[in-house]
């Protein structure tokens, strides 16, 4: 794969560009996170994060071990969780907008004292 | 065998001791074994008396206590003197238990009687058996004790109650100069047995000063014990006793405890002029002013308590004036004649229903075995010739003239006149004369109570034999009982012994003539000493004198020190007190205040921080995360940061 983008961007790939990348998709998910509104829109967010940490892991595996495939069974991993995680979030989405009437974050503040 | 001799006090306090536990309800029990007690240790006695003869002296000791190199021994001495003294208290106890069975017989504590008397007999036979002056002490205040319960026997009469008290205080006065003169014996000698006492004093160790304040402090007890005066005031009021008591402890062998001190402490004694003359000075005064006393006396047991008196003065006197032999050999005559003339003198008062003599009259037509027993007694006390009396008495007297003392014989003399003239005086009122009502309806003792009074009829007759001077020297009682010392021996005078004897006959004829055959008025004498005789019948006034002079000064101090026990001492406990309520209520406002405070300040506290940290719970999402992601961020830059520096 990596010789295949090597050869369409024609520069030399090395492993900091890929952490650079997923470093910057891991920011902008934060970013999202932090300042989005709309419940799901924070749900997205959160899925941009895990998919940085995907390309990070992928990227330290085939350059540090390219033989031993770790990094990407871990990948496989990360992926079901972050379905996983998406199904149960949405269902929690659905229940509080059923109780709220509102996917608005600040209308969610039943913990304040 | 010798070991046979613990058993002569022991035996007493077995039966002592059973008769107390068993004897409540069995009163028949209680009287026939003490008296079969009693009579064991008569015949252990004798067999003592025969050791003695045969083997000289012996004795035995027991370590008790020790602590380093001070060691206190117990033990039994048995020589001459002792062996004398177990006869004779065992002999008048012995029977004077016979005659209590019968004299106290319905008595609602006859049982308890003999127990006391069990008691005593072992206290007197263990203070004579003793063979050091600690064990002596402990057994006279236990007779002291004894004499005390058993005065008071009809306690529920306050007389009889107050006579007790009366006597055991008037002892203890007594006791605390004997104490005192124990403690410097043991300071200065450093052991409290006779032969080491007397060793070192045969040794010259002992200052004379320091001899003879012992010895005189020895003496103060003596003067209590023994009635002298002027500790004599309990003996009178002690015969509100029972009559066997009066025979067995005051007129036998209690009082006689004082004597045997003297006589037990002749070596220490000797060593000191001022102390023999101190002591042959009571003595005689003692005699004769008993004797004037008696002469007045109404009460029959009051006349033969002040003749106690009087003849302790003698025997007092002859050992102050050096006359050891002749005073302890006085001492036993005297401890069988008077014991009869008490237990006779009971029979009359059981029979007759009164002590006063001027209620009684011609008791001989009823009761003669009694009124002849009872003449025997007066005529041995009196020195009639050939009676046990007569021996023991001019001995005495014929020891203070032959040694110059002419002023002592001379009152000694004019002394066994008054006695005769008491005895008499008072056998012929009770015994012979016109019957009196109270006469009317008596009868004779029953035989327990006769027949002690047979025996010691008859001991009053022979006993005197034992001293006899033409008795052998072996078997002479001078020899049995002086052991080592150099006794001087009464030569066989005959001026003392006709006018002492002479005395005495006078006496009985006065008292026949003023009582028997009433040839003088009685009031004859009275006349002449009108004022004298008031003196005489108030007993000197002794008793008022000491009323005022010592009771009434004590009671003051005694209500003197109730004020300050109560003001000041109880105000020093009150006092105690409010500071402690005081202290307990600063202490409860410190509680209240401090304790609290903390305890609420924390809980106060705790709320308001709670209030506080609240306002963290802000419910805000976003702002969680930011929180979490900002940490998160400055954890990450510390790590880089880390591995670069």
């Amino acid at each position: 794969m990596v010789i295949g983008m090597q050869w369409q961007l024609g520069i030399d790939l090395k492993l900091v560009h890929f952490l650079v990348v997923s470093g910057v998709l891991f920011c902008i998910g934060i970013f999202g996170v932090l300042s989005r509104r709309h419940l799901v829109q924070i749900l997205m967010s959160i899925e941009l994060i895990l998919n940085a940490v995907l390309i990070n892991l992928i990227a330290f595996s085939s350059f540090t071990t390219p033989d031993e495939v770790i990094g990407q069974m871990f990948a496989v991993f990360v992926i079901v969780v972050a379905a996983a995680e998406v199904g149960v979030g949405l269902a929690i989405i659905l229940s509080v907008y059923r109780r709220k009437k509102s996917v608005d974050i600040d209308n969610i503040n039943i913990l304040k004292w | 065998m010798t070991q046979l001799i613990w058993f002569i006090p022991l035996l007493p306090v077995i039966g002592f001791v059973i008769t107390l536990l068993l004897g409540g309800k069995n009163g028949r029990f209680s009287s026939r074994l003490s008296t079969v007690v009693m009579g064991i240790c008569l015949l252990l006695s004798f067999y003592a008396v025969y050791l003695v003869y045969t083997r000289g002296e012996f004795s035995i000791e027991r370590v008790w206590y020790v602590t380093g190199s001070f060691k206190i021994t117990m033990g039994l001495l048995a020589d001459g003197l002792s062996a004398m003294m177990l006869l004779v208290v065992t002999l008048v106890s012995f029977v004077v238990h016979l005659y209590s069975m019968g004299y106290m017989h319905g008595d609602r504590r006859y049982w308890l009687f003999f127990v006391e008397l069990q008691l005593f007999s072992a206290s007197m036979l263990g203070l004579v058996l003793a063979h050091n002056y600690l064990q002596m002490f402990i057994c006279w205040e236990l007779v002291g004790l004894c004499s005390y319960l058993l005065i008071g026997f009809w306690y529920e009469q306050k007389s009889a109650s107050d006579a007790a008290k009366k006597a055991f205080l008037v002892t203890r006065v007594g006791d605390v100069g004997m104490l005192i003169g124990l403690l410097l014996l043991f300071t200065t000698v450093g052991t409290l047995t006779y032969s080491g006492v007397f060793g070192t004093a045969e040794a010259g160790t002992i200052s004379h000063n320091m001899i003879t304040a012992i010895t005189i402090l020895l003496f103060c007890g003596a003067i209590g014990k023994s009635a002298q005066f002027p500790l004599h005031v309990w003996l009178p009021d002690a015969m509100e006793g029972p009559t066997p008591v009066s025979a067995l402890i005051h007129a036998a062998t209690m009082v006689a405890a004082g004597v045997y001190l003297v006589g037990r402490s002749f070596p220490l004694f000797s060593h000191s002029e001022q102390t023999m003359m101190v002591v042959a000075i009571i003595g005689t005064f003692t005699a004769i002013f008993a004797a004037s006393i008696a002469v007045v006396q109404t009460d029959i047991k009051r006349v033969l308590a002040y003749s106690t008196i009087s003849q302790l003065g003698y025997m007092i006197f002859a050992l102050g004036i050096g006359a050891y032999v002749a005073g302890m050999f006085h001492l036993m005559t005297h401890a069988f004649f008077k014991a009869l003339l008490f237990l006779g003198s009971g029979s009359v008062i059981h029979a007759a229903g009164t002590q006063d003599i001027r209620e009684m009259g011609g008791l001989v037509k009823k009761m003669k075995t009694t009124t002849w027993t009872f003449i025997i007694g007066a005529l041995s006390l009196s020195g009639f010739p050939l009676l046990a009396g007569f021996w023991s008495k001019d001995e005495i007297l014929g020891f203070a003239f032959s040694n110059g003392r002419y002023v002592i014989f001379a009152v000694g003399a004019f002394t066994a006149f008054l006695t005769a003239f008491y005895m008499f005086r008072l056998i012929f009122v009770v015994f012979f004369g016109k019957m009196s009502k109270a006469s009317e309806h008596s009868h004779e003792s029953p035989k327990v109570m006769t027949i002690p009074l047979i025996i010691l009829a008859v001991l009053a007759v022979i006993a005197g034999y034992w001293g006899a001077p033409f008795l052998a020297e072996k078997y002479h009682i001078g020899e049995f009982i002086s052991g080592h010392m150099h006794v001087e021996h009464v030569e066989f005078d005959f001026i003392p012994m006709v006018i002492s004897v002479a005395a005495g006959l006078l006496g009985i004829l006065l008292a026949y003539l003023m009582y028997g055959a009433k040839v003088i008025p009685t009031d004859w004498l009275y006349r002449f000493v009108k004022p004298y005789h008031k003196v005489l019948v108030n007993k000197y006034y002794m008793d008022e004198l000491g009323s005022r002079a010592i009771i009434r000064p004590a009671i003051k101090f005694a209500n003197g020190i109730n004020i300050f026990d109560k003001k000041i001492i109880d105000g020093l406990v009150n006092l105690f007190g409010k500071v402690t309520v005081a202290i307990s209520k600063a202490v409860h406002i410190f509680d209240l205040g401090v304790v609290d405070g903390i305890v609420n300040w924390t809980g106060r506290e705790t709320f308001n921080s709670g209030k506080r940290l609240r306002l963290l719970q802000t419910g805000n999402i976003s702002g969680y995360a930011i929180v979490m992601f900002a940490v998160l961020a400055v954890y990450i830059i510390y790590l880089i940061i880390r591995t670069i520096v």
